[in-house]
């Protein structure tokens, strides 16, 4: 029987010519990632752990994110910790403030993710780096400190679901759209336990950012992982950002998958989840009149340059509605520094949104942007769930960096086409 | 092994974001998570949860954010075992990894009601209703997993 992407991957890491879905096998991990607020939990469990050290100081990624630069005195604490411990065991690759971004802009900006790689984050969107052609996948702090210990991880190997894309995106549309489209479809635990294997002639039409947006978010399906073949694109990529050797492994002409879907870029609309959900997604000629508050462009899933590049082309000359605040967030120090040197921070700022430096932030309703009861956020982020951006009475719609610029000029929900 | 306690009863898609806003994720300490646990869906959990209580949900219980924390505020709380029809796997792995024990039983999911009287017997894998006079046959704990959570996680269980 024909392997998944996904399963050869897994095979090759567990020493085995061929798995199948269900298998238990214990792979060995390329890389091994955490955060300011999973990785303090993690160090105490590894302090508990009879066995010194951690399995080998390049292959760990500890990325202050979330909470910083620091928002109070127990990040600060958190963050205290975290860096103790990467001085102690001399981690090569620890991004503190002035090196971090978002972590998963961040680790395929600097290389530590390449195609063929097994790796695993204590922070769910580590799925982003299926983009690149790698098996990730977000695990909880305890694994990670295993991880860390001993550089192995157990792993159900996943049956697949087979995205089959074709065509290509009309003006103003993006990943962003084609993942809440499928999200729509499938619901959010719609891929629960599975790997999300994107194939077909359309994903040439897609750019390495758009991958990522999609990859990232195959988590709000419920999805193990989200993987995507290694084309050209792929290569430039790694070859600009990483010295590290990849490997390439294709999906099996009779893999098995357990449902397969075709879906024409060119069909698509800009797309929104409204609230509390992920799945409840609408086209945007089906929104209706959504007054908002707040615009949040940034996040791991849309915080990239051509993110911000797109939000830009449409508030280049335009101001921010009266009373509606708009808030960018490069996700990393590179991105920031190219937004500021191709002109797009100027135009934020003249529009009258406010630039912050790399953070994870609003996302999660950790600062910078937190909703007061009855308020509404339309955002680039990826989770709407109650609460999860401030009060439990507050509201965000997800949407593309298209969609909320230009809502951040209107105050309203709305396609650019519109303005 | 065996736990006992009255139900608190929820639907689909319970995320790790309202078992533990991030609004508290600056700290990792279990007790100061428990006394968040569940805020933002059922904001008198904490009030009225004593020891040994059991968590009841649908589908796709603990969707969302990798937060150990998550599943460490449930334990903290005193919640002996949480029952789905479903859980998301990420909170799956960590609630069994910190020795939370956990059951995917979706007749038992469906067939409790907040309040009712529940005893597991994780040996067998049965799920009694004592209010109801019902059961259900969940399943039944691996040794290995009934040992980590024993040992109080796997850590712990990998030292030993």
């Amino acid at each position: 029987m024909g392997m998944t992407m996904t399963q050869k991957i897994l095979a090759a890491h567990a020493g085995q010519k061929s798995v199948k879905a269900g298998d238990l096998i214990e792979a060995d991990l390329d890389l091994v990632l955490g955060n300011d607020i999973t990785s303090p939990v993690a160090i105490k469990e590894i302090d508990k752990m009879k066995k010194e050290g951690v399995f080998d100081k390049d292959k760990i990624a500890l990325v202050m994110d979330h909470f910083i630069p620091n928002k109070d005195i127990k990040s600060a604490e958190h963050c205290k910790c975290v860096r103790d411990f990467a001085m102690k065991h001399d981690i090569t690759n620890y991004f503190d403030v002035g090196q971090m971004g978002i972590e998963h802009a961040l680790i395929p900006e600097k290389g530590l993710a390449v195609a063929g790689d097994v790796i695993i984050g204590a922070d769910s969107h580590t799925c982003t780096y299926g983009a690149l052609g790698a098996f990730s996948t977000g695990v909880g702090s305890t694994d990670m400190a295993a991880g860390m210990a001993t550089g192995k991880a157990w792993f159900k190997v996943p049956s697949a679901i087979k995205f089959n894309i074709t065509g290509k995106f009309n003006k103003w549309v993006s990943g962003k759209d084609l993942i809440l489209h499928i999200i729509g479809m499938i619901g959010v635990d719609g891929a629960l336990y599975k790997s999300m294997e994107f194939t077909g002639d359309g994903i040439i039409n897609l750019s390495m950012d758009d991958r990522f947006t999609i990859a990232n978010m195959a988590i709000e399906a419920g999805g193990k992982n989200g993987i995507f073949p290694i084309d050209d694109a792929t290569i430039v990529y790694m070859n600009e950002h990483s010295d590290r050797k990849y490997t390439i492994y294709e999906a099996d002409d009779d893999a098995v998958y357990d449902e397969e879907y075709t879906i024409d870029l060119g069909s698509l609309k800009s797309t929104v989840s409204f609230p509390h959900l992920p799945e409840n997604t609408k086209t945007i000629d089906e929104v209706g009149d959504v007054r908002v508050d707040q615009a949040v462009i940034g996040s791991c899933t849309n915080g990239r340059i051509s993110d911000l590049r797109e939000a830009a082309a449409i508030l280049k000359g335009r101001k921010v509605a009266k009373n509606l605040r708009c808030i960018v967030i490069p996700a990393t120090q590179e991105i920031y520094l190219q937004a500021v040197r191709e002109g797009i921070v100027e135009t934020f700022i003249e529009a009258g949104a406010v630039v912050s430096t790399p953070t994870c932030g609003p996302c999660l309703g950790g600062y910078m942007g937190i909703l007061a009861a009855g308020e509404r956020c339309v955002a680039t982020t990826n989770r709407n769930f109650v609460g999860r951006m401030g009060h439990v009475d507050s509201e965000v719609y997800l949407a593309s960096p298209a969609v909320a610029a230009a809502s951040a000029v209107t105050g309203k929900i709305s396609s650019p086409a519109d303005l | 092994m065996k736990a006992k306690g009255h139900v608190f009863k929820y639907k689909d898609n319970v995320d790790t974001d309202v078992i533990i806003p991030a609004r508290y994720l600056n700290s990792s300490d279990p007790k100061e998570l428990a006394t968040h646990c569940m805020e933002d869906i059922d904001k008198d959990f904490v009030k009225k949860v004593n020891e040994g209580d059991i968590i009841v949900a649908e589908k796709n219980f603990g969707c969302g954010s990798s937060r150990e924390h998550a599943p460490i505020a449930i334990k903290a709380a005193g919640v002996s075992c949480v029952i789905a029809e479903t859980f998301a796997r990420i909170f799956y792995r960590n609630a069994i990894n910190i020795g939370l024990p956990i059951i995917e039983c979706k007749e038992a999911a469906h067939g409790i009601e907040a309040g009712d009287e529940v005893e597991i017997d994780f040996d067998s894998g049965m799920i009694y209703n004592r209010t109801k006079g019902t059961r259900f046959q969940g399943q039944a704990f691996p040794e290995f997993m009934q040992k980590i959570i024993s040992s109080g996680g796997l850590i712990n269980y990998i030292n030993s």
